[in-house]
């Protein structure tokens, strides 16, 4: 069987993302990023990005309840899982931290460091960003 | 460019085939398919192939070499490649074969797809399938395939009243065609009840909700149309054939309740064919969940927004219906070897336009389409296939 | 000049904990711990001293850019080789420009941080300092420290401008006694049982607060309020009786009946819940103990900037109060007990 080696480049070059949200903003046609993206799809070769950190309030937009995850995910299922929409405008994909059934589209939520997965018991931890409802 | 015919068809049965190998799988339907187009080997110009991850599922890559090789034509020395754009591999391959005939590049030429995914547990499966998604953004955050497609199911019951049981009843009628498909995975009939008691996998998708892990194979020979009747008895053009792309990560799309990469591939091949969608006698959509199937007969214009759980409750796209939607079973009954379904898809509509599909026959089949799409909408290929 | 708490939503009732193992309410009244906060699945020592960094630049409103150190002291570091600190630098957004290390001593790892800080803030070698004590302490199922090992963190920046609060003198007392242990690669900590007691915990949190006391001439009347580390609730009341220290005196800061002990986190939150509470002008004594074993004892004076920046984050009573229970079966699961 093959083994997964450890993804570790991948994710740390990601660390700023996952970590503190920070995306792109075009100055041209002032849209913002996140995932970040180098290339401004309306402005293209025009655009002028700078880096931009979201300050990681938002709104869920749809969701659902996980309960068959991957190996990585195994022993957080049941979780919850959204589309977010950001103040500033993207929208991402994050896990939101509450029981299953009680996340709900339109609902605000605010972000919270925790562990996003581990690579088995020997490789490293990926932390990062989860959203947890706001409350009142 | 020229009119391109479809000569030949070949399809192996779906499932889990312990005893096939990759390269068994590709024989099979290779000879199956050259045998049926009454082409000889030193005919043959080119092959294509649509294979999403051979390299996961069975270590192997330079699959078009392979498959060069297993249907004994290396020492031709013929052109072979292979395409991939996730679940839309095989609908590639046969837009790509369409390419180079219709441009009078080359005369003679094989679409295949094929996938072998029993060889690895169902876990690695699942995480190789997950490659059709956005890896960095949706996976590496928890996002697993069904989710994605049970985000987008959420939405739409939220906008448009789609209920849990309409989605089941897409399940019941592709296990209902499928019982009737002696190459499909799955021949046995499923109710609603049975959909709605089966585990939940991603809420509100359950266990049969969601497309089987399949082996299979299928391949469709090409041939200019002028040349076709030379081979083939009832020779099938390709009357429309376009392809469309859309963000990776769902999230960015623009409407999570449709893909835009239908809508546009379909708007295209309709143009090219000089046809509208009422002008299509039958459809195989990709339906890798029931949702998916909900959203592919709004996007191809069967239906208005919001309109397909309606339209399925109403029995409008069953066997005898006005317009029956996924004959062979669809990729919920008939299975999933991803790089295989886009040609699966060609070669059942091929079938029931030759007259050819037993049972499940759909009666004065004129004119048919077929959609196949990667993850959860990065691409789209919609083929649009006439008598 | 600022600090900042995590304490994890999730609960559970020593009661709940005493049934599993068939004894009664006895355990809680004899330890006067009612309660313990548990860690969420994907909760770590890591990510619960990220938040309460989180809330400790919040407060204050630095600028992490400023921050030269970070020292962790945990003794449940996420990893046996790769510091911690650097987890809580990068997720507050801190400048590489910065030197880190974990630190491990037992329960006092966090107040041993504070003093690398200090040192390194009183030297002119950096500008800020963070320290931060965070756990999420691991019992062996059945054994008694089971009831009370529970998770949270708090973290302080150490300055020498726009303090909260003045770090006036600091006093130790370290020696080798093996009180409480967990030899490398175990799972649960292992103890001597009552030797914990007059030999590891009174003795050395007697010594370094006498210590500090005799140094800088003061004594228990001269402050307003004092926090000791926190096992249980018994132990500091009986050592604040033994130093000449009053019930009212040590009120505010324990928080050990409503979260557990925290391990590195202890001596620091009560710390916090203390401040949260004090005016400016007043006096705070502070000793730790970590077992192995070591005391470290600070006398603090509260500042006006108090006032000013006190509600700018969330107080250790928010913290305290909303937590969801939990039963001993899904405590097992988030803990990590059930070996997959």
């Amino acid at each position: 069987m093959m083994t997964m080696k450890t993804k570790a480049p991948r994710f740390w070059r990601c660390i700023p993302q996952r970590y503190n949200l920070i995306g792109t903003h075009c100055a041209a046609c002032d849209e913002y990023y996140f995932p970040p993206r180098s290339v401004c799809p309306n402005c293209r070769r025009d655009a002028r990005i700078e880096e931009y950190k979201f300050k990681g309030t938002g709104t869920v937009i749809t969701h659902t309840t996980i309960y068959s995850g991957t190996d990585d995910f195994e022993r957080q299922t049941p979780y919850n899982l959204a589309i977010i929409k950001l103040d500033e405008g993207p929208r991402l994909t994050g896990q939101v931290v509450a029981p299953p059934g009680e996340v709900k589209i339109g609902m605000h939520v605010r972000p919270v460091f925790r562990i996003l997965g581990k690579e088995g018991e020997r490789g490293i931890i990926y932390y990062g960003t989860k959203f947890i409802p706001v409350e009142g | 460019m020229r009119p391109v015919s479809i000569i030949g068809i070949g399809c192996t049965k779906f499932g889990e085939r312990w005893d096939s190998s990759l390269r068994d799988l590709v024989a099979e339907t290779g000879i199956m398919a050259i045998e049926d187009a009454h082409v000889s080997g030193e005919e043959i110009d080119a092959l294509y192939v649509g294979n999403m991850s051979a390299g996961r599922f069975v270590e192997q890559e330079h699959i078009g070499a392979l498959i060069a090789d297993c249907a004994g034509l290396s020492r031709l020395h013929i052109p072979s490649t292979r395409v991939e754009a996730a679940c839309a591999s095989g609908g590639l391959a046969l837009r790509q074969a369409l390419l180079a005939v219709a441009s009078g590049h080359q005369d003679i030429v094989i679409a295949a797809g094929v996938e072998k995914m029993t060889d690895v547990s169902s876990g690695a499966a699942a995480d190789a399938l997950a490659a059709a998604a956005d890896r960095e953004w949706e996976c590496f955050f928890g996002a697993t395939f069904p989710a994605l497609y049970a985000m987008m199911a959420r939405l739409h019951m939220r906008r448009y009243g789609t209920t849990q049981e309409e989605l089941a009843e897409v399940a019941v009628k592709n296990h209902h065609h499928g019982s009737m498909n002696p190459l499909a995975q799955y021949r046995m009939e499923v109710t609603v009840d049975d959909v709605l008691s089966s585990p939940m996998v991603a809420d509100p998708l359950h266990v049969l909700d969601c497309s089987p892990i399949s082996d299979g194979a299928a391949a469709v020979v090409l041939a200019p149309a002028e040349k076709a009747s030379r081979y083939a008895e009832v020779p099938i053009r390709i009357i429309g054939s376009a392809q469309a792309s859309d963000t990776l990560a769902l999230h960015d799309r623009r409407d999570l309740t449709t893909l835009d990469a239908t809508v546009h591939a379909a708007r295209k091949a309709y143009d090219q064919a000089g046809i509208t969608p009422s002008q299509i006698d039958l459809a195989e959509v990709h339906d890798c969940f029931t949702i998916a199937e909900i959203l592919a007969i709004e996007d191809l214009g069967f239906f208005e927004k919001g309109a397909g759980g309606r339209a399925i409750e109403d029995g409008l796209t069953t066997l005898d219906g006005p317009l029956p939607i996924n004959t062979s079973g669809g990729l919920k009954a008939c299975g999933h070897p991803v790089g295989a379904t886009g040609i699966k898809q060609a070669y059942e509509i091929a079938l029931q336009l030759r007259g050819e599909a037993g049972s499940r026959q759909v009666d004065d089949a004129e004119i048919g389409l077929a959609h196949n799409v990667g993850g959860s909408g990065g691409t789209a290929i919609v083929h649009i296939l006439s008598r | 000049m600022s600090y900042g708490v995590y304490i994890p939503k999730y609960r559970i009732r020593v009661d709940e904990i005493a049934r599993v193992w068939a004894q009664g309410e006895e355990v809680s009244e004899g330890l006067k711990v009612f309660e313990k906060a548990v860690p969420d699945v994907d909760e770590d020592s890591a990510t619960i001293a990220v938040e309460a960094a989180r809330a400790a630049v919040l407060r204050s409103n630095i600028d992490p850019h400023r921050i030269g150190a970070i020292y962790v002291g945990s003794e449940s570091h996420p990893y046996a080789v790769k510091p911690t600190g650097t987890i809580v630098g990068e997720a507050i957004g801190t400048s590489s420009e910065f030197t880190a290390a974990d630190f491990e001593f037992a329960c006092k790892a966090g107040t041993a941080a504070v003093q690398a800080c200090l040192g390194l803030v009183a030297s002119n070698l950096i500008d800020l300092g963070l320290a931060i004590g965070t756990d999420v302490s691991q019992g062996a199922p059945g054994d008694a420290l089971e009831y009370t090992a529970a998770a949270g963190g708090a973290a302080y920046i150490i300055g020498s401008k726009d303090l909260i609060a003045e770090i006036e003198a600091i006093f130790s007392f370290t020696t080798d006694t093996p009180d409480f242990w967990r030899r490398e690669g175990m799972a649960y900590p292992e103890h001597s049982g009552r030797f914990t007691g007059e030999p590891a915990y009174y003795k050395h949190v007697a010594s370094a607060a006498r210590g500090l006391m005799e140094k800088i001439g003061t004594s228990p009347e001269d402050y307003d309020f004092a926090v000791f580390h926190q096992p249980n609730g018994k132990f500091p009341p009986r050592v604040a009786r033994k130093l000449g220290f009053t019930a009212e005196q040590i009120a505010p800061g324990m928080v050990v009946p409503w979260i557990g002990n925290t391990y590195s986190g202890s001596t620091l939150i009560g710390l916090a819940a203390t401040l949260d509470q004090a005016l400016p002008g007043q006096r705070i004594f502070v000793t730790s103990f970590g077992s192995g074993a070591g005391s470290d004892a600070f006398s603090l004076k509260v500042t006006d900037r108090i006032d000013e920046i006190r509600h700018s984050a969330p107080l250790v009573r928010d913290l305290i109060t909303g937590g969801k229970y939990l039963d001993y079966a899904m405590y097992a699961k988030h803990k990590g007990k059930l070996r997959l």
